[in-house]
């Protein structure tokens, strides 16, 4: 669309053009320190979630082999399924 | 698990994730080597102050170590460069970027002249990426790149380098600057009209 070179652009592209800033020695070390806590953080929760998550899934395996109705005559007689 | 490779920094894993712990801190500590200095330049350009672009920076790079191997085949530099431009526009008011070379901008006009200037991304994409339109987005950068070519800094205007203002092909002139400092808005009718 813009693909033509424009002198105003390239005006403000030389403007912003200067050397980089010097990079502190002990960022990337610093940096790699917190990713690193970030990855312990992220571990323990994906821990916790899914311990929750099993233990519901066993707790309702549990009730249900526990309440599971298998007495015919509570299912009432006359082709319902509930009991008025 | 075996239990033998503690790794100081990760605790006792185990074998093939010590192996791809330390091939991540390789790969992470060569491309920071590599691309701190640009990256920090843009988060310069985008903060205005030294120590908040080292801050906004440190948490980029965090984060790119922490989703290492998530982006599976993508460039690290993309990936650090969106999470800079992400965690730069979902900063909160009371961080207003001020400062730096690109005083008297708003925080997104700085966001878009680092991003279309700068870095050099298309502006089908910072549009896409930023969520606006792709008008807004000329809009924005033309009026950005106005106020940055009527206000120079006075280095630039000491060397000779201003020139007399006169009309350019589109009707657009460079404002003098006290004019454009009485209504910030001065700038705003010539830039929309010169992106249609």
């Amino acid at each position: 669309m813009n693909a033509l070179p424009n002198r105003r652009d390239d005006e403000v592209r030389r403007l912003l053009d200067t050397p980089h800033p010097v990079v502190p020695v002990d960022m990337a070390a610093r940096a790699a320190l917190r990713g690193r806590r970030i990855v312990c953080r992220r571990r323990v929760e994906h821990t916790v979630l899914w311990a929750l998550f099993v233990a519901a899934a066993v707790t309702g395996l549990v009730l249900a082999a526990l309440t599971w109705p298998n007495d015919p005559s509570s299912v009432p007689s006359d082709g319902t399924w509930w009991s008025p | 698990m075996t239990a033998n490779t503690g790794l100081p920094s990760h605790g006792h894993v185990g074998r093939r994730r010590a192996e791809a712990e330390l091939r991540r801190d390789a790969e992470f500590a060569a491309f920071t080597a590599g691309a701190g200095g640009r990256l920090l330049h843009a988060a310069t350009l985008l903060t205005g102050d030294p120590q908040a672009a080292e801050a906004l920076l440190t948490t980029v790079l965090a984060h790119v170590y922490a989703d290492w191997f998530r982006m599976r085949a993508e460039d690290p530099y993309e990936q650090a460069r969106s999470e800079l431009v992400r965690r730069f526009s979902y900063r909160p008011w009371w961080h207003r970027p001020r400062g730096g070379q690109l005083d008297r901008l708003s925080a997104r006009e700085r966001l878009i002249v680092t991003m279309r200037f700068f870095e050099g991304i298309a502006e089908e994409q910072t549009a896409a990426q930023l969520g606006l339109p792709l008008e807004r987005v000329n809009a924005i950068s033309a009026r950005a790149a106005a106020t940055l070519r009527s206000r120079r800094p006075p280095s630039a205007a000491a060397a000779g380098t201003s020139r007399p203002p006169r009309r350019t092909d589109r009707g657009e002139r460079p404002e003098p600057p006290d004019r454009a400092e009485r209504d910030g808005g001065g700038a705003r009718r010539p830039a929309r009209g010169a992106s249609r």
